[in-house]
């Protein structure tokens, strides 16, 4: 017989990609689309629903077709996208209702305060795991039955559907209106324990049942895709973040990844029950493997951490190139005393302080660019050291290993720091696209081309590792400086309007 | 035709000799290295600073390349950069190959290691960037070597026809030897050494090339002689491939369109 593949889409915010991967976990064929980005307003993102689907369609066809390998020999398809994106399409034509409405897109600042009344942003955190907030779907499903015309009549008559874009990708593919747990744990609407849809929530949020998905595990056969790999099974869908996690093989309680681009996701493993974070987390599903129990966890997102490097790039010109900052912060040995907090649009993840806005603390004469490009990169590790520090607290559970992936980890520099930071020993995987690998694996163990999760753990190699030099004395005072850094970014917006 | 204008031509050496030494140097070592009087010196880098290709630190009156300089798009690539450019590919070539990575470029006569993957197994590794690796006794260094005219080994400065340092009974030590090894890098594309450097161990280079095809780094793997030279004292071809296909798919990424 000859080698199966496993095809992974990965329907992101900027790009779809497909690559194909073999049964060692490695790359045999990428190919990849970017898609237009809409913004009709200040705040407002927009994707083409229907540009998403034919750019999925290309990518899969192309990654078979440039690695001469032929339909049959892609054993299963496995899917991980962008969270929360929201789509409603008509159920018989398959016509979307309006623009799919994009995570980032904060449209629905003024719905989120009015469901949130007098219990604020939390009335719906015991049942969901999350505050509520622009980036969910509910709000923006909302949103669009409350201003697309006549769309709440539809919606009442089972005219129309809801989808996250893994709904859109699964039910353009094979026709199976489904959901994960993962993606469907991002929506406001899925209550944690159950895994079901929360009529508490719906009611409140005014949204029909009938639109949703069926929400399903994470990795099971959804149904057979259709076109060109027709026949071949559709057997996972995991949010992006989810399934790196999932790639990162963190299948532990307290396997903690971190992926380091433009923004930071962390995430750690609590095992079987969720957590509900006293320390600023987003209490979240983890993934779930068929008729396993479910794995949650707890997910701590900053804001801004590759993209303070291109701020020093394009704001400051200090550099040319987002890798120089490591060249220039190593013509220094420390950071002169200086501290940078990126507190562009307020503190996130522990602190939730929208009034905070950046500093750049503790100047002297001394301080050079050399020492502002380190405390640039000292911000993204001691941030993550909150995190990481409320993540520990939550679930009493103390972060030995962080694995990372993303852009910023080619920063050798910066992956020192952060091991020094933490004191904890840093890894980076060989496959860098561990969000592709986490929806192959589910999908590869959904029809059984790997047999357990064990021989994933076996595919699992280090390419490189960062271990704690700092002393803890030094580390601790550094830390120190760095929360009077923080403290310094309060109270700095007075009139929110 | 006009002749050659000289302070142009020192200009350029110094500049040359700067792109080297990215921590800067002092104004006496830049004299001495180029041969020229400090008033000379002196005159010409206040010159070169005046236009932005140079800036001397502060604090240790040090010189070093300018922004000016970076920005015109010379030889100089940030050694960051590559392996930014390069970190998937290199990941690749691990796992393809089982072996260990390095990209190595010319630092001071010796080859800068600017990425290391480590070889995809489970024993202990530790990370060797920032480390300086001899030219002539390894692949990543003859790399260099054949397709850098400025580059010879560091023992070879004072004395080019003194004899160069042996690391085992295999290594090269003659310069006209080193020679003939290089030329046939510059034949064949590739290169490798056997136990050259440690007992044991091959290694196995190719260059990486920019949008001018100018070679601004190597990248290789290195192992156990066992898995990497067959029964016939030949190195492994399937490995070489591997090799060759990185080199070139980083030299895409860098701009490279000869490919």
């Amino acid at each position: 017989m000859s080698q199966q593949y496993i095809a992974a889409i990965d329907q992101g915010t900027t790009s779809s990609r497909c690559i194909l991967f073999d049964r060692d976990g490695r790359i045999v064929s990428v190919d990849q689309r970017e898609h237009r980005q809409i913004f009709p307003k200040p705040g407002w993102v927009e994707h083409d629903p229907k540009e998403l689907w034919a750019n999925v369609e290309v990518v899969l066809q192309e990654a078979v077709q440039k690695s001469d390998i032929t339909p049959e020999q892609v054993a299963a398809i496995g899917i991980t996208n962008q969270r929360e994106t929201t789509v409603i399409w008509d159920k018989e034509t398959g016509e979307p209702v309006y623009n799919a409405i994009v995570w980032q897109d904060t449209r629905t600042d003024e719905i989120t305060r009015e469901l949130g009344g007098d219990q604020g942003q939390d009335r719906f955190r015991d049942i969901c795991g999350l505050p509520l907030a622009t980036y969910f779907s509910g709000p923006k499903i909302r949103w669009l039955l409350d201003n697309v015309e006549g769309l709440r009549e539809r919606a009442e008559r089972g005219e129309v559907l809801f989808g996250t874009i893994d709904t859109w990708v699964i039910w353009n593919l094979t026709g199976e209106h489904v959901t994960d747990v993962t993606n469907a744990g991002r929506t406001m609407l899925m209550n944690l324990q159950t895994l079901q849809w929360d009529d508490t929530v719906l009611e409140a949020m005014g949204i029909p049942r009938g639109i949703l998905p069926e929400i399903r595990s994470s990795s099971e056969v959804y149904g057979q895709a259709r076109g060109y790999l027709s026949g071949t099974p559709v057997a996972s869908a995991l949010g992006d973040q989810h399934a790196a996690l999932f790639g990162q093989t963190c299948f532990d309680p307290g396997d903690v990844k971190g992926t380091y681009g433009t923004g930071t996701f962390l995430v750690m493993n609590t095992g079987t029950e969720p957590i509900h974070s006293k320390n600023g987390l987003l209490t979240t599903m983890g993934y779930k493997l068929g008729e396993e129990d479910a794995v949650y966890a707890l997910e701590g997102s900053i804001a801004v951490t590759g993209s303070l490097v291109q701020w020093l790039r394009d704001n400051l010109g200090l550099i040319s190139t987002a890798p120089e900052v490591e060249t220039l912060a190593r013509t220094v040995d420390d950071n002169g005393g200086s501290y940078i907090v990126p507190a562009f649009s307020g503190l996130f993840a522990p602190h939730w302080r929208s009034d905070a806005r950046g500093v750049l603390a503790g100047l002297t004469g001394y301080v050079n660019k050399g020492h502002i490009a380190r405390a640039a990169l000292e911000a993204t590790a001691w941030q993550t050291r909150e995190v990481v520090d409320a993540m520990n607290a939550d679930s009493d559970i103390d972060l030995t290993t962080l694995k990372v992936d993303g852009g910023m980890t080619a920063n050798n520099l910066l992956m020192q720091i952060l091991s020094d930071v933490l004191g904890a020993e840093v890894v980076r995987p060989m496959v860098a696209e561990t969000t592709c690998l986490g929806a192959a694996y589910a999908a590869g163990l959904a029809i059984g081309y790997w047999p357990d999760i064990e021989t994933l753990r076996a595919n699992w190699h280090k390419a490189a590792e960062w271990n704690a030099e700092m002393d803890a004395g030094k580390r601790e005072g550094e830390y120190h400086n760095w929360k009077k850094a923080v403290k310094r970014t309060l109270d700095w917006v007075e009139h929110e309007d | 035709m006009p002749g050659r204008i000289q302070s142009i031509e020192r200009a350029a050496a110094l500049l040359r000799f700067l792109s080297r030494a990215p921590q800067g140097v002092g104004l006496g070592e830049i004299s001495r290295s180029s041969g020229l009087p400090k008033g000379t010196t002196l005159g010409i880098l206040r010159t070169l600073q005046h236009v932005g290709f140079v800036e001397q630190d502060a604090e240790t009156g040090h010189y070093r390349l300018g922004g000016g300089m970076l920005s015109l798009g010379s030889r100089y690539l940030d050694g960051n950069e590559l392996r930014a450019r390069a970190l998937n590919w290199a990941d690749s070539l691990a796992s393809l190959s089982g072996e260990s990575v390095r990209i190595g470029t010319l630092h001071k006569n010796r080859v800068l290691v600017v990425h290391h993957v480590f070889r995809p197994d489970s024993s202990r590794q530790s990370l060797d960037v920032g480390g300086l690796l001899p030219l002539h006794a390894t692949s990543l260094g003859q790399v260099l070597l054949a397709y850098d005219p400025l580059a010879r080994p560091e023992d070879a400065e004072e004395d080019p026809a003194a004899d160069l340092p042996a690391f085992t009974r295999h290594t090269i030590t003659s310069p006209e030897a080193l020679a003939r090894r290089t030329a046939t890098v510059r034949e064949a594309g590739w290169t490798w050494e056997a136990e050259e450097l440690v007992e044991g161990e091959v290694s196995i280079a190719a260059p990486i090339q920019d949008r001018r095809g100018l070679t601004v780094g190597a990248i290789g793997v290195g192992g156990a002689v066992e898995r990497l030279r067959d029964e016939d004292g030949e190195p492994d071809m399937q490995q070489v491939s591997y090799v060759r296909d990185a080199a070139r798919a980083v030299s895409r990424e860098l701009g490279a369109i000869r490919f």
